[in-house]
This record gives C-alpha cells, sequence and structure tokens, in this order.
C-alpha cells in the first residue's frame, strides 16, 4: 500500500443530534499523507465528535469522508483495518493488567499467533511500560494509561492514528514524552496522525498544519506559522508597577495600537511600523513607571482570539458553564 | 474469564450469601415438612434448589455492571474499532458468567450433598444439573447484559437486583405450589418463571427424574435464555455502533 493512501479527505461533513444541535456543521478537511494534522478547539467545539465520525464510529448525518481512501460510512472495516484510534478517555478496563490488554488487542487485531508476543513485548518497550505490564491498569497513572492506549492503537500497524485529546490532565514530562513518540510515529513510520486538543503549545509543537474549530465550523487552517502571520502584528504587554497608574499605562499604550482584553496586564496588538522601543521611549517621556514590558510574538490563541472573538481558554469557560448550566436546567 | 476471576466481590458473594441464606432456611422452616404432602422430610433438600437461582441472579448483576462498565470506560469503543463480531464480544462476555455459574453449581451441590441432602436423580443427574446451571446463568447473564447495554449503566442494572429477588420471593421457593394456601401469593407464584426453574432443580435433588417438573423447567431456561439473547444481540449494535 502506498504512502500516498494514508490520507483523509472530508467534504462537508455533519452531525447533527436530537434537538437539532449541530455538533460539526460543514467542515471541509485535507489531511496529507504523513502529516500531522492538529485540530484545535474549545471543549464542545466538535472535536471529538469529528474523530467519531472518522474512526467509523458515529455516522455522519450528511457530507462525505474518505479515510486511507475508503469511504466511513460504506467501507467502515476497511476504515478500522487502517486506522488506530486513542480515544478521549483512555478506554482500559482497569482489571487487566497492561500485558493483557495488548495480549487481548493483538489477539482482536488478528496478528498471527507467533507475532502476538513479540509485538505485545514490542509495545510494551516502545512506550516504556515493561516494568509495570503485569500491573492492572486501576494502578497506572495517568501517563501511563495514555501511554498504553497508544500502544494499543499501534497494535496492528496503523497507517493512520488518530488521537483525541491524547495528553489531556497529563504532567508535562508525560506530554511532552508522548510527543516525541507521535512526532516519531510520523516521521519515521510514516503515520498520517490526526490529533485533536485544546492546548495550543501542542498544536505549535506537534502539528505541521493546525484547523482550528469553533460552534462545529473550521474557522481557520494552516501551518502553525502561516496561521499566526496571518495575524501580522505581535502586541505589547505591559505590567504596571503601580496598579492606580493601570489607565494612564492604558491609554498611553492606546496610541501604538488596538487594546486587548487581558488579565493583570495591559496589552495592545501593535500598529504596522510600530516597535517596543516606541512603547518604552513613550512611558519615559510620560513618566510611568512598569515592572515589565514584553513584546510577543502572536500565538494560536491570538488566533483564535482573531477568528472568533475569543480566547481559546475563555472559549472553553464559557462552553464548561453552558454545559453546566444545561446539566442543571436538565 | 480472566477479569471475572480477577474480581472476589464477582466470585464470593454469589457462593457464600445463597448459602448462608439456605442455611438459615433449612434451619427455621425444616417444621414445614410435617406439612402433608410436603415433598420431603428433610427442608434442606427442599432449600437446595435455591441458591442455584439465587447464584444466577447474580450472574445477571456481574454481568451487567461489567458490561456497563466498558461502556462508560470507552472499553466498548475500543473493541468496535477491532474486527471483532457484536456476537463474539456478547459470546465471550457470557462465557465468564457461564463458566462462573457453573462453578457456582458444584460449589452448592457439593455444600448440599455433605449437609446431608440426598441427590434423587442420581450420578447422571448431576451433568444435567449443572448444563441446566450454565443455561440459566446464561440466560439470567445475557438478561442483565440487555439492560447495561440499554442504559450504559452499572448503577442501573445493579438498581434492578431487588426487582430481581422479588420474582425470587414470589415464587415456590419456600414451599410447594400446591401447598400454599393463600390464593393470589399462589397463583402469582405459578404465573412466575421461577417457580418453574427452582422446581427443575429441585426434581432432580428431591423426586428424581419428574418429566413435567423438567420438561416446564427447561422450557422457561430456555425461553428466558432465547429471549434475553435476542434482546441483548439486538441492543448492542446499538450502543457498538460502527459504519
Amino acid at each position: 500500500m502506498s504512502a500516498a493512501d494514508n490520507s483523509i479527505v472530508v467534504e462537508r461533513l455533519v452531525r447533527e443530534f436530537q434537538k437539532g444541535l449541530r455538533a460539526v456543521d460543514g467542515i471541509d478537511l485535507h489531511v496529507a499523507p504523513g502529516e500531522i494534522y492538529g485540530f484545535l478547539g474549545p471543549n464542545g467545539a466538535g472535536k471529538s465528535t469529528t474523530v467519531l465520525m472518522l474512526t467509523t464510529l458515529l455516522p455522519p448525518t450528511s457530507g462525505t469522508a474518505r479515510v486511507a481512501g475508503f469511504d466511513i460510512v460504506k467501507q467502515g472495516p476497511q476504515v478500522r483495518s487502517v486506522i488506530g484510534a486513542a480515544l478521549q478517555e483512555a478506554a482500559l478496563d482497569p482489571l487487566l493488567t497492561g500485558r493483557d490488554h495488548l495480549r487481548l488487542q493483538t489477539l482482536l487485531q488478528g496478528l498471527p499467533k507467533a507475532d502476538r508476543r513479540i509485538r505485545t513485548e514490542d509495545l510494551l518497550v516502545r512506550v516504556g511500560l515493561t516494568q509495570a505490564a503485569d500491573r492492572k491498569v486501576r494502578g497506572y497513572s495517568g501517563g501511563m494509561k495514555r501511554r498504553l492506549d497508544l500502544a494499543l492503537a499501534l497494535v496492528h500497524r496503523p497507517r493512520l492514528l488518530f488521537l483525541d485529546e491524547p495528553t489531556m490532565g497529563l504532567d508535562p514530562q508525560s506530554r511532552s514524552a508522548l510527543w516525541e513518540e507521535v512526532a516519531r510515529l510520523a516521521r519515521e513510520d510514516g503515520v498520517t496522525v490526526f490529533l485533536t486538543t485544546q492546548y495550543l503549545e501542542e498544536a505549535d509543537v506537534l502539528a505541521d498544519r493546525v484547523g482550528i474549530i469553533d460552534h462545529g465550523r473550521i474557522v481557520a487552517e494552516g501551518t502553525p506559522a502561516e496561521l499566526k502571520s496571518g495575524i501580522g502584528r505581535p502586541s505589547v504587554h505591559v505590567l504596571p508597577a503601580d496598579a492606580g497608574a493601570r489607565p494612564r499605562i492604558a491609554a498611553s499604550l492606546a496610541r501604538f495600537g488596538e487594546p486587548l482584553e487581558g488579565g493583570r496586564d495591559v496589552a495592545v496588538r501593535l500598529r504596522d511600523g510600530i516597535g517596543l522601543a516606541d512603547v518604552v521611549r513613550a512611558f519615559d517621556a510620560d513618566g510611568l513607571a512598569v515592572d515589565d514590558v514584553e513584546l510577543r510574538a502572536p500565538t494560536l490563541d491570538d488566533v483564535f482570539l482573531a477568528k472568533t472573538g475569543r480566547t481559546l481558554e475563555g472559549a472553553a469557560e464559557a462552553e464548561d458553564a453552558a454545559d453546566a448550566q444545561a446539566g442543571e436546567s436538565s | 474469564m480472566r477479569r471475572t476471576l480477577r474480581q472476589p466481590a464477582n466470585v464470593i458473594p454469589p457462593l457464600v450469601f445463597p448459602v448462608a441464606l439456605m442455611a438459615v432456611n433449612a434451619a427455621g422452616l425444616q417444621a414445614s415438612t410435617f406439612l402433608p404432602g410436603f415433598p420431603t422430610d428433610s427442608f434442606l433438600a427442599f432449600a437446595l434448589a435455591v441458591p442455584f437461582i439465587q447464584g444466577a441472579l447474580f450472574s445477571t448483576l456481574n454481568a451487567g455492571t461489567d458490561l456497563a462498565r466498558d461502556i462508560q470506560t470507552g472499553f466498548l469503543n475500543r473493541l468496535a474499532l477491532t474486527p471483532l463480531r457484536g456476537s463474539a464480544l456478547l459470546a465471550g462476555h457470557l462465557t465468564g458468567v457461564v463458566v462462573l455459574g457453573v462453578a457456582q453449581a458444584v460449589f452448592y451441590i457439593s455444600v448440599g450433598l455433605i449437609a446431608g441432602a440426598g441427590f434423587a436423580a442420581g450420578p447422571a443427574g448431576i451433568p444435567v444439573l449443572l448444563a441446566f446451571a450454565a443455561l440459566v446463568s446464561l440466560g439470567f447473564g445475557a438478561l442483565g447484559s440487555f439492560f447495561a447495554l440499554r442504559s450504559g449503566s452499572g448503577e442501573t442494572v445493579q438498581g434492578l437486583f431487588p426487582v430481581f429477588f422479588v420474582f425470587l420471593f414470589i415464587s415456590s421457593m419456600n414451599a410447594p405450589r400446591d401447598l400454599m394456601a393463600v390464593d393470589w401469593f399462589r397463583t402469582l407464584a405459578t404465573l412466575n418463571p421461577v417457580s418453574y426453574l427452582l422446581e427443575f432443580v429441585r426434581s432432580l435433588i428431591i423426586t428424581g427424574w419428574d418429566p413435567r417438573a423438567l420438561t416446564l423447567g427447561l422450557g422457561v431456561a430456555v425461553a428466558i435464555a432465547a429471549v434475553a439473547l435476542a434482546l441483548a444481540s439486538r441492543e448492542l449494535p446499538r450502543r457498538m455502533t460502527r459504519t
């Protein structure tokens, strides 16, 4: 099978739930073979629904998608034979050991008997679980569960890998280890990776290209560099030395660009041709004392803000609050 | 199977509680055997049928909660991504329940024989009893699986346990149906399929090869298994969705 078949092509994909809620609202995607595609968005944006459809676990309401050349509706078994998936919750049985899980998976995936033990041991080594292989999964840490989940997704040597928020809740070290493994899979084995995340850093570091999804629609797509350069201008963030001087600093900064909503600091997106030196000189001239001045290149959060009018963090909080309200009223 | 055996809570209570209840009943209700027409002079022999059905009720609970946990943890989704057929999943899941049911039956009959109960059907009745225990476990296990697949919640399955227990109590659990003096209770016990399951086992232990009791018990067990398997099989694709 040629690497050219490891693509994902999605056209006008829609998934509607009861009461007319459109979790995915007509998205188009093209993921090239061997590419790591980051699907970035807040909770409830439609990321997991998209993954469930592409992995054949949820039929779309309308639209089409081909994974590795196979139609996700008409050729489900063929799609499943070439993909691996680690869904949002590590789908593990707490009463089985890591080795039990891998042995079961090699059996279910139809690996020849002679290969099962070898593949199990190889994957345990690969994800660093050899020492813990015979412990029940209920005693594993979050990172260990995620690594085992990844190993299970790789048992049948898939050509495409779907990872739904694979590092959610992990400590930085475990996160970094998982990133390395995912990058290695794409780089050395040519595996196409479709990765959903709400971590900007993850998309930035890991993904060759990023699609930003909000309310079921893709609002931006490109390489992280392209997306950030599309925003264009850097921002200046100032931490006042005296909280009482905040309004004067904000007024001074407003001369150099458009104000940004922030937290503790006062920030503006600089107009073209304005540099950090201009800002500092203005503060000197106005006699304003500051604790810190930082020039920041645009981030994916800035892209999200520019495309949706909200920060990614703020969008997640809003979605969580809406979910909580819906839960209370139901 | 391995998972079933790794849960002491799935193995020990179905062995201990029914036997403990049988011991209490056998001691307290021995006087019932003086009733004219009571089929045996040992209430222990009469009560020995009850643990088989109680054990099967535990199978319902265990099979259901295990499957519900697979749904809740997403493990079922992982299985759905493999070439595994739904029927094979259900068969594998129920195999553990049936093996446990047969092991329970061996334990109950051993305890009964050691405690002095006879076995009227003779040695040939033992494999028949074990096969029946397997069939009842299969039926009740499939029923538990159906409720798990339908609700996706272990709590819901556990909440059904008292309902099943009511079926056991409104049956010929503690008295032969023809000796029940209260009409409405006798009617309910006659309508209750659990009575016929108990009477199948009781026939082998007390009266031997009673064709009527064996035929009715087997028919009810087959019907429960067939209906429960059909319901669980119909529900499985809804939970194990894949294109």
